[in-house]
């Protein structure tokens, strides 16, 4: 599966107690779709020596900050959520 | 000189170091004496990152600046676009250049830990791997842009792009006005290690 640019998606906030690279304020976060980075190991199991297969595809995601401003995170596919 | 004593020495390097610089260490000793790394691959690795300074950000900026076909294929992709100049990007496997304007204002953070674009600027500087402007930065970036001297009018978004995972950011900013005239290098000179992570402006030479 592979997300458009423009795409409304929320950040999972699941509970992860291990290594992982999503940072804890934008879980639960509704943000966009800015640029797909391609595939990449995922860290998650990588930090543990693992081979951190299968890929996983990053994605830049834009969030709104008040005053119309914004910050864009780089976010793994496995932490986003359809928006409604 | 005879060395039969028996007592112990200090390492060399390790005079009053801090407890982070004791655990990283004794992580080295370990991963040596258990063959995972050679001591001459630390060195050559340290040699590498120090050898890399700003200048080099530096010089993909200005040939920006100075030629928009190359700009193009800058914000296309970085990586390729430091290799055309002769640059070495790294290990890293991608690097993406981010282009202020006069709507677009970016600056880099790296929210979870020091994540930089170590092969074209060298290493970060210290105020980078803070926590204050870690979290500061995309709570508040505009507060955080006024205390390095930044002022952006309302008419200019602010992008704060926390690099997260596998990317580093490196931003090109505006050429400043009045530098029609100079050549390259000039412009080069000009462009400073903290304009490219967003929290300063170029000034045109006086």
């Amino acid at each position: 599966m592979s997300l458009p640019l423009g795409t409304t998606v929320r950040v999972s906030t699941r509970q992860h107690e291990r290594h992982h690279r999503t940072p804890g304020y934008v879980k639960g976060r509704r943000g966009r779709i800015e640029r797909a980075h391609g595939h990449f190991r995922n860290p998650e199991t990588q930090a543990y020596g693992g081979d951190g297969l299968p890929e996983q595809e990053l994605y830049l995601v834009s969030f709104d900050l008040p005053g119309g401003d914004r910050v864009l995170a780089d976010v793994f596919e496995h932490w986003l959520e359809a928006a409604e | 000189m005879s060395h039969d004593h028996d007592h112990s020495h200090e390492p060399v390097t390790g005079a009053g170091e801090a407890p982070a610089a004791a655990r990283v260490r004794a992580l080295e000793e370990l991963l040596v004496e258990k063959g995972v790394l050679e001591r001459e691959d630390i060195r050559r690795r340290i040699d590498w990152l120090v050898s890399r300074t700003p200048a080099d950000g530096a010089r993909l900026v200005a040939r920006a600046w100075a030629d928009p076909a190359f700009k193009a294929r800058l914000l296309a992709d970085a990586r390729e676009a430091a290799v055309e100049v002769g640059l070495d990007p790294g290990p890293s496997p991608v690097v993406v250049a981010l282009e202020n304007t006069e709507q677009v204002h970016h600056m880099v953070v790296c929210t979870l830990c020091s994540c930089y674009p170590k092969s074209l600027l060298g290493p970060p500087p210290d105020w980078y791997k803070s926590l204050p402007y870690r979290s500061r930065a995309v709570s508040d970036p505009r507060a955080v842009l006024d205390e390095f001297g930044v002022e952006l009018g309302d008419e200019v978004e602010v992008r704060v792009v926390d690099s997260t995972a596998n990317v580093r950011y490196l931003i090109v900013p505006r050429r400043p006005e009045g530098t029609g005239s100079l050549g390259e290098d000039e412009l080069a000179s000009i462009v400073t290690r903290d304009s490219m992570i967003g929290v300063a402006l170029p000034a045109a030479p006086a």
